[in-house]
């Protein structure tokens, strides 16, 4: 246990109204690593983050990081956690530089111009340093408050939709940030509708939905384990029936089209394609074209949601 | 990190300050020129045909009074729009989500209200030497006095920013209440000036309390005892104190 830098048991949180954001969470981060929370609006995702970062008062549950208590301890911890939040909250009025110098101060840090200048390059933010947030584009506002996020060195980074409504480039650069941090030691919690975020990034992948936490497993462990093959092969003559050594595998045909849906994450289902192909031919049942896919954690992400609904 | 977070506290006390910087014209021009005004119409011109107040030229008489009248509204409005913004903005989240608690907070943003308003009174004094002839009979007690009163009404805007979900509730305490509360409460009359049963009324004000107690500093006589009026700021000041820290520990409007 000791590479978990947090620790997160029973964690329920009812809103004043009634909603129960979060439904009895347990969740351990590993040091260093590159978590990914899944989930739809309102799954429990910023509720969650909220709570480690001392935004949301859970009702129930404890929350451990680093070794201490979140709620005894919450200086110890809120100085080595960063922050960059879903909606472009920043003071629009503040030169860059200066705002970014507030957050390293105000997490306790000493004033450190170097460390600044090293952040603000590092995201490309250290030619517009004198200028004003608001006249900032949405994309570079964003890396103002990841800027600020980093500001301090935190040892823990929530990224809260960190990439939500910026565009390919700028979403390449952030994957590209966040790389880096990975490499500096950093562990990131992130949240994310893109699905290709979490595949491309992250080591582990939390599905989240209407407060609980549904899944949590090693990204390639989770795909293995429910990851699918998809085959589309064009039959020339569909038969009216299909021969008994076809039906054996997991195909189901419309019209000309016949759809193979098995096998696993490991490549499983691309032997059996395999092996239906020649049982096609051995069966005199000729096709003209063969397109086949495996499944991405988006389909995983969304299997398992129209399963529990 | 485990006690004292000053480094947060500095940062939020110099950027507020910085905020009053940029704003320089709205947080230090506007209130010298009404205070100057007043000193014109009040001090000046219908002073010099005004009696003498227990033995003070009507212009000097109502020099603390205005004062304060600035002190209690620029405290107030300091603080409490020092707070409201971010949590309007939502760049409160950062605070939240900062080492910092009620001590570091209250350092930073109250303090720097607190300042804002000390350098008005300052620049208030100094212009006021240019209307009317006034004197300072204890100033170490004056200085101490306005501190104590800028401290607590910065409190008590901080309060105000908190407990605000828009603009105009933001306004209402300071315009519809202090300041009508300010003007009935001895800033340009002694309350001794008027009849029964308006003068017993008059005690319910706790602003003539404060006037009192800052004139009498100025002047060295007061309408109500001294110590009441410094006893009562200070009841204030702790007041408030408590229930920021309430307000801490409870999140109330604060964290959801």
């Amino acid at each position: 246990m000791s590479d978990v830098i947090l620790d997160i048991q029973g964690l329920t949180k009812i809103y004043s109204g009634g909603l129960k954001a979060l439904d009895d969470v347990d969740l351990q981060i590993r040091r260093g690593e590159i978590f990914a929370l899944l989930g739809p609006n309102g799954a429990g995702k910023t509720t969650l983050i909220g709570a480690v970062c001392g935004l949301v008062r859970p009702s129930s549950g404890t929350i451990h990081a680093f070794g201490h208590d979140m709620l005894r301890d919450w200086r110890k911890v809120r100085g080595r956690v960063g922050l960059v939040p879903q909606e472009l909250s920043t003071d629009m009025f503040e030169p860059v530089a200066r705002a970014v110098a507030f957050s390293r101060g105000l997490f306790g840090r000493p004033s450190d111009p170097a460390r600044i200048e090293e952040v603000l390059r590092s995201l490309s933010l250290w030619e517009k340093r004198d200028e004003q947030i608001r006249n900032l584009s949405g994309g570079m506002k964003r890396r103002v408050l990841i800027a600020k996020a980093l500001a301090h060195d935190p040892d823990l980074l929530f990224l809260d939709e960190p990439t939500a409504g910026v565009d390919v480039e700028l979403r390449r650069d952030m994957w590209r940030q966040i790389d880096i941090l990975r490499s500096q030691g950093v562990t990131v919690i992130l949240t994310t509708h893109y699905i290709e975020e979490a595949e491309e990034m992250a080591d582990r992948v939390g599905i989240i939905r209407g407060g609980k936490l549904l899944m949590v497993d090693d990204k390639q462990a989770m795909m293995a384990r429910l990851g699918r093959t998809e085959a589309h092969i064009t039959l020339r003559n569909p038969p009216a029936v299909l021969p008994p050594e076809i039906a054996r595998y997991p195909v189901r045909l419309d019209g000309d089209d016949l759809c193979y849906r098995g096998g696993d994450g490991s490549g499983l289902g691309k032997s059996e394609v395999a092996d239906l192909t020649k049982a096609l031919i051995a069966a005199g049942v000729d096709y003209t074209a063969i397109e086949i896919r495996e499944s991405s954690l988006e389909d995983i992400f969304v299997d398992l949601l129209e399963k529990q609904a | 990190m485990s006690g004292f977070n000053y480094r947060g506290a500095w940062a939020i006390y110099v950027r507020e300050l910085m905020r009053a910087m940029r704003t320089a014209f709205q947080s230090i021009l506007a209130p010298v020129l009404t205070t100057s005004l007043y000193f014109i119409v009040f001090g000046s011109a219908i002073g010099g045909r005004m009696d003498a107040v227990d033995g003070v030229a009507y212009g000097a008489f109502i020099v603390p009074g205005l004062l304060l009248l600035t002190l209690l509204s620029e405290s107030t409005s300091n603080a409490s729009f020092g707070i409201y913004m971010p949590r309007f903005t939502g760049t409160i989240y950062e605070l939240l989500s900062a080492p910092v608690g009620t001590a570091e907070t209250l350092a930073g943003f109250v303090g720097a209200a607190a300042t804002k308003s000390l350098v008005l009174a300052a620049i208030i004094l100094f212009t006021a030497t240019f209307f009317v002839d006034y004197r300072i009979e204890y100033p170490v007690l004056a200085a101490l006095y306005i501190m104590l009163v800028a401290s607590a009404f910065s409190l008590f805007g901080f309060i105000l920013g908190i407990w605000a979900d828009n603009f105009e509730k933001l306004g209402i305490v300071p315009m519809l209440i202090l300041m009508p509360l300010t003007f009935l409460g001895g800033t340009f009359y002694s309350i001794d000036m008027l009849p029964d049963p308006w003068r017993d009324i008059a005690l319910v004000n706790p602003i003539v309390y404060l006037v009192s107690g800052l004139r009498w500093t100025f002047y060295g006589s007061s309408d109500v005892n001294i110590w009441v009026s410094f006893g009562l700021t200070l009841a204030f000041m702790l007041a408030c104190v408590t229930a920021i820290a309430i307000i801490f520990r409870t999140g109330w409007r604060l964290r959801t």
